[in-house]
């Protein structure tokens, strides 16, 4: 089976301090992959590189067999989507937000519907006509959700979705999550420090520690693991991101 | 005190009866002001959003040099102004000199960094993350700066407001460059001082009533549009 995206040799830097170093590193379609581990580990960075949003300072990134470069960056990007941790929705009514990505993307027929439709599935097709703004942390971040899964990506990023968002929101939007993800097959990337929702979602669990893979498995098989086994356990039992 | 009930009078009556040195005053004014309100729009907006998001060599003194720019003092850039438009400066043949489009040209200098300056903090203010957000819903360059151009809408229309006022409100550089001259280059702060001095206070208190008229509209116009789109 050929990956959706890999990464080869890949290096990213700040200055002369390194943040990222990874060999090889592969998305296999309809997998969800949780990317786990302490502050500053290059989750983030290493989510960026993969949505095409920055660029490593060494080594490559494939969409399938193909180079990404900075010519054909735009186009390789139209095929994914990204949720961050902020719900980051523009100055303009919830359904223009939800639309515009496909609207961007030269989809403009039925974008509204098909926005609408999105919003619906999340529970909030009731805010279409709102300022994007006024809504709280938790309807925000439904409608980023709806957003990112009305571009029908062919990878989906998460960067801590759920991590604003109260815990009694939380569970229930992680459940719905978990069943658009399921229903619609969409092969992800998730960013968590909650491993209660790596245990929910992800079939595949890689763990970061500067900059480099320390490990990969199932979920399962990473809170049996011996070294990182106890990390896991350390953020389920907290919540957080308290590793060592 | 009498002269100043009188001088209210006057100044109504001027208005009213549509003296055509007033009109032609405020014209050329709101021309003169509003050219280089629109000029620094055009220059200020695109290099406010570049400074903003560029990382290049130099860019800490060029934003500093904004900064800086923004309390230029007016009669110093008339001065620079006059010194290179002057009949033996390095554009004196241009004969600008003592032109609306000298007046023109030193406004534009003056409310250039302030345009440009309010452009690049209000898109500091969005999230970081949020140029990402619009990357990654696939926008191109184009679409990029639109959107973020679209998002500091608020911020642009202070700065263009800021702007306005500023150069309406100056008078060194249009008195060094524009000479102050009857029925051509002479602009409502101009005439004022000019009527002050001689002592004609209800042709200079009608001139601010004016001033203060353009000023005010403008801005109000401006503010009903900014508050009118924050809430679409």
């Amino acid at each position: 089976m050929s990956a959706i995206l890999s990464v080869k040799d890949i290096v990213a830097k700040r200055g002369r301090r390194f943040r990222l170093r990874i060999k090889d590193f592969a998305i296999q379609a309809q997998e969800v992959v949780a990317l786990i581990g302490p502050n500053g580990a290059g989750k983030s960075t290493l989510l960026t590189i993969l949505a095409c949003l920055t660029a490593p300072d060494h080594g490559y990134l494939l969409f399938g067999d193909t180079v990404v470069t900075k010519k054909n960056a735009l186009s390789v990007r139209r095929q994914l989507a990204v949720v961050f941790q902020e719900p980051l929705l523009l100055d303009s009514t919830v359904l223009e937000n939800v639309s515009l990505g496909l609207k961007l993307r030269g989809q403009k027929d039925g974008a509204e519907e098909k926005a609408l439709a999105w919003l619906q599935r999340f529970g909030v097709d009731g805010l279409a006509d709102q300022n994007a703004l006024t809504l709280s942390g938790g309807e925000a971040q439904r409608v980023s959700l709806a957003r990112a899964f009305a571009l029908e990506p062919r990878v989906l990023f998460l960067d801590e979705p759920f991590a604003s968002i109260d815990l009694i929101s939380r569970t229930s939007l992680v459940a719905e999550f978990k069943s658009v993800l399921t229903g619609t097959g969409t092969t992800a990337v998730l960013v968590t420090h909650d491993f209660s929702e790596v245990l929910a979602l992800a079939s595949r669990t890689v763990v970061l520690d500067q900059g480099k893979i320390q490990a990969q498995g199932t979920p399962e098989e990473i809170a049996a693991d011996k070294k990182w086994g106890n990390l896991a356990k350390g953020i389920e039992l907290n919540g957080m991101a308290i590793y060592r | 005190m009498d002269f100043i009930g009188q001088g209210f009078i006057k100044a109504f009556e001027l208005l009213w009866t549509g003296n055509k040195e007033v009109y032609t005053i405020a014209l050329l004014t709101i021309k003169v002001s509003g050219t280089a309100t629109l000029i620094s729009l055009v220059l200020g907006v695109p290099s406010g959003l570049y400074f903003a998001v560029s990382r290049f060599r130099g860019r800490e003194f060029l934003v500093g040099a904004l900064n800086a720019g923004m309390g230029l003092p007016p009669t110093v850039v008339g001065l620079w102004v006059a010194l290179f438009l002057w009949r033996r400066g390095p554009f004196g043949f241009l004969g600008l000199m003592y032109t609306p489009t000298a007046m023109v040209i030193a406004q534009t200098i003056i409310a250039l960094p302030l345009v440009a300056g309010l452009t690049m903090t209000a898109v500091q203010q969005l999230s970081p993350k949020l140029r990402l957000q619009i990357l990654a819903l696939g926008a191109s360059p184009l679409q990029f700066w639109w959107l973020i151009l679209r998002e500091v809408r608020l911020g642009v229309m202070a700065a263009v407001m800021a702007g306005f006022g500023r150069v309406i409100a100056e008078v060194g550089a249009s008195m060094a460059v524009g000479g102050n001259v009857r029925w051509y280059s002479r602009v409502l702060t101009t005439s004022i001082v000019l009527e002050v001095n001689k002592g004609n206070f209800s042709l200079a208190l009608a001139l601010s009533f004016v001033l203060l008229l353009i000023s005010y509209s403008v801005t109000y116009w401006l503010t009903v549009l900014q508050q009118r789109r924050r809430q679409t």
